[in-house]
């Protein structure tokens, strides 16, 4: 293929992804923004004024940034996990493997998908958080970057949920019992340095807790670890993941016989 | 001589152990009309699998035209559309979006693929489908789908896994008027079947494979003139049940209780005939027990295709 029919494959693949998550807004768009609302009012508003300031800064602007990184990162990781275990369990995967579009332009496209719609939901939630707080973008350049690479690294994580899973429990087991519980545990409504030592150590052993706290940098200039060493690590397992997924999709994982 | 497809020495042997082809050698030749025929397990979707890129094989040469499978896939790839026996696309997608998002999986620029797609579904009859999501359709319509997706990049060689499964026969015959006409605008077709009157209708070259091994690969005529015998069953006014004394045939009944005869391919039935009514019985109408070719299809392999043809009015 020349780069021409290369890109226009790639934008196939995006396109068709976008339409598919619009297509079913109401189950992929509308229910974070419903969440969050609620998480706002709720811990933001009725119990974070009982909390006051945390790290020198009203409750509701420090646990906002949190928010936004979380529902980037359950978005990008739920449509890339879903869409691509749905081909598969459909056989409309085959649609792809019998084209002559690389395996690194299939990965590139889903992956794209699914930080579209990471980045879309992470968008959304933001201009529900402005009806609550007002936001001061500390360094958008960070602001951007933590959440592309945030929703980059959960696509990736994601994809390879997908090539490993058999079954529909198998896509939901990650998120539910992982992805989860690191994502409340990673100073989303804390700071670490409430903690004591101990579970201060076993905190700084969760990825998630970096990406929060550097995308909370990003916004308020503040946070529990430096925003340098965060985005040293995303990138570090952005390409570990992206290796590890185009040789899953190489080696044809459950996909081909 | 130009080859569309060029398998030499194909073995593929799955991880459990199970040796699906045993050495595969065939040969398809450009604007060909070829048939693939074989039993349950014989072979014939592992081959279409590994032509299609959906199967790896163990060993062997895989060539489309000049391109080989080892060393130029992806060219391979666009020169072959492929025609799976499952409805494997995106049910909750539109039929439209369907076809035009193939032919971008295959490098091809928006406005032309929208040509395209309309031009395979308008001639295939789902163009006023195009706004539906394809779960919508029948079961005939989705079949007629899976032809346009796999049309829609302009194929050279249109693979075609059981394209008539289960389709009814008006919209079978109409199914095949159209692989015909673009048989004829150039493009070679491989089909299997377990309709052996569709491959004796329809293909010029048929390849009967079994076990995974070639049995046969000639001129669909070079095959039927291995048949020496002819199959007729016979409808009796007033049929007494019993055998009626034929001398220089063999007659039996079927599992229906019906009167069979064999006959010699070369011979009439005017003797037949003759001998029958000189012993007071009289013949109404009369059938092939099955179409020729699943007569020789048995003698090959032993067995007949399951969900073969229905018998065919003489």
């Amino acid at each position: 293929m020349t780069p021409y029919q290369i890109w226009i494959a790639f934008v196939t693949i995006v396109v068709r992804e976008v339409r598919r998550f619009t297509r079913i807004w109401p189950q992929t768009l509308l229910p974070p923004a419903v969440t969050m609302t609620l998480y706002f009012v709720i811990f933001g508003n009725l119990i974070g004024s009982r909390i006051g300031p945390m790290e020198g800064y009203d409750y509701m602007e420090f646990i906002v940034p949190g928010l936004i990184m979380m529902s980037v990162i359950t978005s990008s990781y739920a449509n890339v996990v879903s869409s691509f275990f749905s081909m598969k369990f459909q056989r409309s995967i085959e649609e792809l493997l019998v084209s002559p579009t690389p395996n690194w332009v299939i990965l590139t496209g889903y992956v794209a998908g699914g930080m579209a719609r990471g980045l879309i939901v992470g968008f959304v939630v933001m201009l529900v958080s402005l009806a609550f707080t007002t936001l001061d973008f500390h360094s958008p350049l960070l602001v951007l970057s933590t959440a592309l690479l945030t929703s980059l690294v959960f696509s990736l994580g994601g994809f390879i949920n997908a090539m490993f899973a058999t079954k529909f429990d198998d896509i939901s087991i990650v998120p539910t019992f992982v992805l989860t519980p690191l994502t409340y545990l990673g100073g989303v409504f804390y700071s670490i340095n409430l903690l004591d030592p101990l579970w201060q150590a076993f905190s700084m052993a969760n990825p998630i807790l970096y990406m929060v706290n550097a995308f909370r940098y990003g916004v308020l200039g503040a946070s529990d670890v430096g925003p340098v060493w965060a985005i040293a690590m995303l990138v570090v397992f952005a390409v570990v993941l992206f290796t590890v997924s185009l040789r899953l999709l190489d080696r044809g994982k459950g996909i081909r016989s | 001589m130009d080859y569309a497809l060029d398998i030499r020495g194909l073995r593929k042997t799955f991880p459990g152990g199970l040796e699906a082809l045993k050495g595969i050698d065939m040969q398809v030749e450009a604007g060909d009309f070829f048939a693939l025929l074989g039993p349950n397990g014989a072979g014939k979707s592992t081959t279409l699998g590994v032509l299609a890129s959906l199967v790896r094989k163990t060993s062997g040469q895989v060539r489309v035209f000049d391109a080989d499978l080892d060393t130029d896939p992806a060219r391979l790839k666009t020169w072959l559309g492929f025609v799976p026996q499952e409805f494997n696309f995106n049910q909750f997608e539109k039929v439209g979006d369907i076809v035009r998002t193939q032919a971008g999986y295959y490098g091809m620029p928006p406005g032309r693929a929208a040509l395209n797609a309309e031009r395979y579904l308008r001639e295939l009859g789902l163009w006023d489908k195009r706004n539906s999501p394809a779960r919508m359709l029948s079961g005939g319509m989705k079949r007629r789908l899976l032809i346009a997706r796999a049309l829609v990049h302009e194929p050279r060689v249109l693979i075609l896994d059981e394209p008539t499964a289960g389709v009814d026969i008006e919209l079978r015959r109409s199914m095949w008027g159209f692989l015909e006409r673009i048989n004829r605008e150039g493009v070679t077709i491989i089909l299997t079947t377990h309709y052996l009157e569709e491959a004796e209708a329809l293909c010029r070259n048929i390849a009967i494979i079994d076990g995974g091994r070639i049995l046969q690969n000639t001129s669909k005529q070079a095959l039927l003139q291995q048949l020496s015998m002819e199959h007729f069953i016979l409808d009796i006014r007033n049929d007494p049940g019993s055998l009626p004394r034929l001398e220089g045939y063999h007659c039996f009944r079927n599992d229906k209780g019906a009167l069979v005869v064999e006959v010699e391919r070369e011979d009439g039935m005017n003797d037949v005939f003759r001998q029958l009514s000189e012993q007071g019985w009289e013949v109404t109408s009369m059938r092939n027990r099955s179409n020729r070719l699943e007569e020789l299809f048995m003698s090959l392999v032993g067995r007949s295709l399951p969900e073969s043809g229905e018998e065919e009015s003489a």
